[in-house]
């Protein structure tokens, strides 16, 4: 993969929680137009990193980068690493170093949306709100920052609609169009995980970040969720960075795969290369690497 | 069909329960009713016995203990075993019109109310319920509709909302005494200077949830009462501000001299005018309130206290500023008791720190969460019952007749009023309209049951 290809750079990522640490010294990329996942036993570490990602923890060392544009710009990485500043915004694209980034930031301006294990909707609004909330950013500035939606001008109202209607579109995508008007909280658990994955793409992200989006699904739902990730990636051209247990989501869908065992990586690459990893496998079975060969032979891998 | 064995009355277990009540009941009556202390013409203190009256409280509470399991307690499994209606009874769509019919119908009645009350009780009957009623209750309408702002869409329980209202209150009284400024010129300014407090208030418990901030807010009031109470230089200390200017009709002062309102119009002077005069006014800024609130709710900052109030973590993640956000529903909510501050203190003329104690937040809060979190019309008719309510039960004399002259009923208003509040609570624990009506839809407009939404976790 090539520097230009990158939209996500993880460098020297660490996180401690007082003598805990959780993610050690990792170091990934993202490719642009890509599915990456992120997996790795119980407690790896993974949710952390996506936490790191998005701006809900501040690493305890390293550097998240994201790029817009066509990655020409990652050339000034050092420069603004150094300058101090979050961000840099050029005619070819920008650069954000999300660790400075409030969560708020990091999708409102370098654009990465994510969701949630535990889901995360607002359960006592509607399917309609839920995604109109998603969109608060570009309606505030409609409104005037309140003060001419107050009025009731009609520039807000034209927004409201074209909201509506981008809404509408969503709701048609993921089949839940029939329960527009009904509250979040009463959707059953599938399409709820569908809604979540809706309302972050409302936001416009470039880079969509879902942790473990199939979790409790059976096996139809999470045929479905996959052809929805596939369709998403094709017609907006966004990078998807997922984590999963799920191996029939993650073993179809990525097309890169980083694996995850107490915080530190142990592998990187193709979902095949991964597979026949005896590292990954040794982790997943929960052995040690020499053991490996024998614990294979006894399950018949 | 075998009938369900616990379904069947247990007629021993019934008396049982009935035995353990009157027991309990006699422990916590005998020192409480059992024994009466008194003092005689020695100013002697003698311990006198009222052992007959004792025995009726607990005679009472075995009865009603036997009536429950005997007979509500079977009669309520009966109705849970029977399967739901599938069709909304006949009573269930009387109630939805009527819900739908209320906001319109109360709109035309507070507008006529006034002219009813004329009409009924002749120029000097009609001050009292002008004022006592109409006007008192409007207040706490248009301070509920504030704080429902804070707590009831933005999830942030408040119980310090009595300073903005202190705040508004002092502002005017302040600027107009030793300025001479406007009502008109103060009521904006007066909304705006709570406002600025509620954003103060905000900064430091932005952090807190649940309880912290419940005490932190409480705090906060309490510390702008005792600011009123100790800078006396400025604020007169208890003895509070009097002769506060009144607001005037375009200049006009309501007063019986020959400048005055009634003899510029040519008319008999009565202190009705004024009345009136106020009552259009308070109604006109409740109407403002709620018009405000309505159109906000629409808006992306209502429906961002409302994500708020179900879930920040994901409001944070969609890239909404959840700091702004509580800090504007905090300046909503204090700019509105900064304007009923200011009405408050030009109707009463005289204002002090033992207007704006910590029961007037707890009034305030329990109006909002007794009508319903979110809901105006909720608030409006738990306004209208906790104050009209504490006003009526004010003149109680009809009860005397019943007990004898000896009762007096104004010792009980505040025991029916708490018993009345725990059967609402018993009967709608989440209010009494706690249903949210969503602030958009594609088809068609569907109420949100209560189970459904969060109350905020603070």
């Amino acid at each position: 993969m090539s520097e230009r290809d990158t939209v996500l750079r993880v460098e020297h990522l660490t996180m401690r929680f007082g003598g805990l640490v959780a993610v050690d010294d990792l170091s990934f990329a993202a490719a642009r137009g890509e599915i990456t996942a992120l997996i790795g036993p119980n407690g790896a570490g993974k949710t952390t990193v996506f936490n790191c990602i998005t701006g809900f923890y501040k690493p305890s060392e390293g550097r998240i980068a994201l790029a817009h544009g066509d990655g020409k710009i990652w050339e000034a990485l050092d420069g603004v690493t150094d300058g101090g500043a979050r961000r840099l915004i050029r005619g070819d694209g920008a650069l954000y170093l999300l660790e400075r980034m409030p969560e708020y930031l990091v999708t409102r301006q370098a654009r990465v949306a994510r969701t949630f294990q535990n889901i995360r909707l607002f359960p006592g609004m509607t399917v309609l709100e839920n995604l109109l909330v998603a969109q608060h950013n570009p309606l505030m500035l409609a409104s005037g920052y309140t003060f001419l939606g107050v009025l009731g001008l009609p520039s807000y109202a034209a927004a409201e609609r074209a909201a509506i209607e981008k809404a509408r579109q969503w709701l048609d995508r993921i089949g839940l169009t029939a329960r527009a008007d009904g509250p979040a909280g009463a959707l059953p658990y599938g399409a709820q995980r569908r809604l979540e994955v809706a309302r972050a793409m409302c936001t416009d992200p470039l880079l969509l970040c879902l942790d473990e989006p199939a979790a409790g699904l059976n096996p139809r739902e999470s045929a479905e969720l996959n052809e929805l990730l596939l369709a998403i990636r094709q017609d907006y051209g966004i990078s998807i960075l997922l984590i999963e247990h799920d191996m029939s989501v993650v073993m179809k869908i990525s097309d890169h795969i980083v694996v995850l065992d107490y915080g530190v990586k142990i592998a990187d690459g193709s979902p095949q290369e991964v597979r026949d990893d005896p590292r990954v496998v040794a982790a997943y079975l929960g052995v040690a690497d020499e053991d490996v060969e024998r614990v294979e032979v006894e399950v018949g891998l | 069909m075998i009938a369900d064995p616990k379904a069947r009355i247990n007629v021993v277990g019934a008396l049982r329960d009935a035995a353990w009540t009157a027991l309990v009941a006699f422990g916590l009556f005998l020192p409480l009713v059992g024994f009466l202390t008194i003092q005689n013409l020695n100013n002697e203190l003698i311990l006198e016995t009222r052992f007959g009256l004792l025995a009726t409280f607990v005679a009472v509470a075995a009865f009603g203990r036997l009536a429950y399991s005997l007979v509500i307690a079977p009669a309520r499994a009966r109705r849970a075993l029977r399967p739901a209606p599938t069709a909304p009874s006949r009573l269930r769509i009387l109630g939805s019109v009527l819900a739908r019919g209320l906001a319109p119908f109360g709109i035309g009645f507070v507008i006529v109310y006034p002219a009813i009350v004329l009409a009924i009780n002749g120029t000097t009957g009609a001050v009292k319920w002008v004022d006592n009623f109409g006007i008192q209750i409007l207040i706490y309408v248009m301070l509920g509709w504030g704080l429902n702002i804070v707590v009831g869409l933005a999830g942030l329980l408040d119980l310090g909302y009595v300073a903005f209202y202190a705040v508004g209150a002092y502002s005017y009284a302040l600027l107009a005494k030793n300025f001479g400024l406007a009502f008109w010129v103060l009521l904006p300014l007066a909304g705006i200077l709570a406002a600025f407090w509620g954003i103060l208030l905000g900064f430091p418990v932005l952090r807190l949830r649940g309880d912290y901030l419940a005490i932190v807010t409480l705090a906060f009031g309490e510390i702008i009462r005792l600011i009123l109470i100790n800078w006396v230089p400025v604020t007169n200390g208890y003895a509070g501000i009097s002769a506060v200017p009144r607001p005037t009709f375009f200049g006009i002062p309501f007063n019986a001299s020959d400048q005055g309102f009634a003899a510029v119009f040519g008319l008999e002077f009565t202190p009705l005018y004024r009345t009136l005069f106020l009552y259009y006014i308070i109604l006109t800024l409740a109407f403002i309130t709620a018009f405000v609130t309505l159109r906000l709710r629409r808006l992306p900052v209502g429906r961002a206290w409302e994500a708020l109030r179900e879930d920040e973590i994901a409001c944070r993640a969609l890239g909404i500023n959840t700091t702004n956000t509580k800090l504007t529903a905090f300046a909503m909510g204090g700019m509105f008791a900064g304007f009923a501050g200011s009405f408050f203190a030009a109707r009463q003329g005289f204002i002090s720190p033992e207007s704006f104690t910590f029961l007037e937040s707890a009034t305030i809060v329990a109006i909002v969460v007794l009508g319903g979190m979110g809901s105006m019309l909720g608030v409006a008719i738990a306004a209208i019952v906790m104050i009209g309510g504490t006003e009526i039960m004010r003149d109680l004399d009809f009860l005397k007749d019943i007990f004898g002259d000896t009762f007096d009923p104004t010792q009980y208003r505040m025991l029916i009023f708490g018993l009345g509040m725990v059967l609402i609570m018993i009967w709608r624990p989440r209010g009494l309209i706690a249903t949210r009506e969503p602030s958009v839809f594609l088809k068609e407009r569907k109420i949100i049951p209560a189970d459904l939404v969060k109350e905020g976790h603070g």
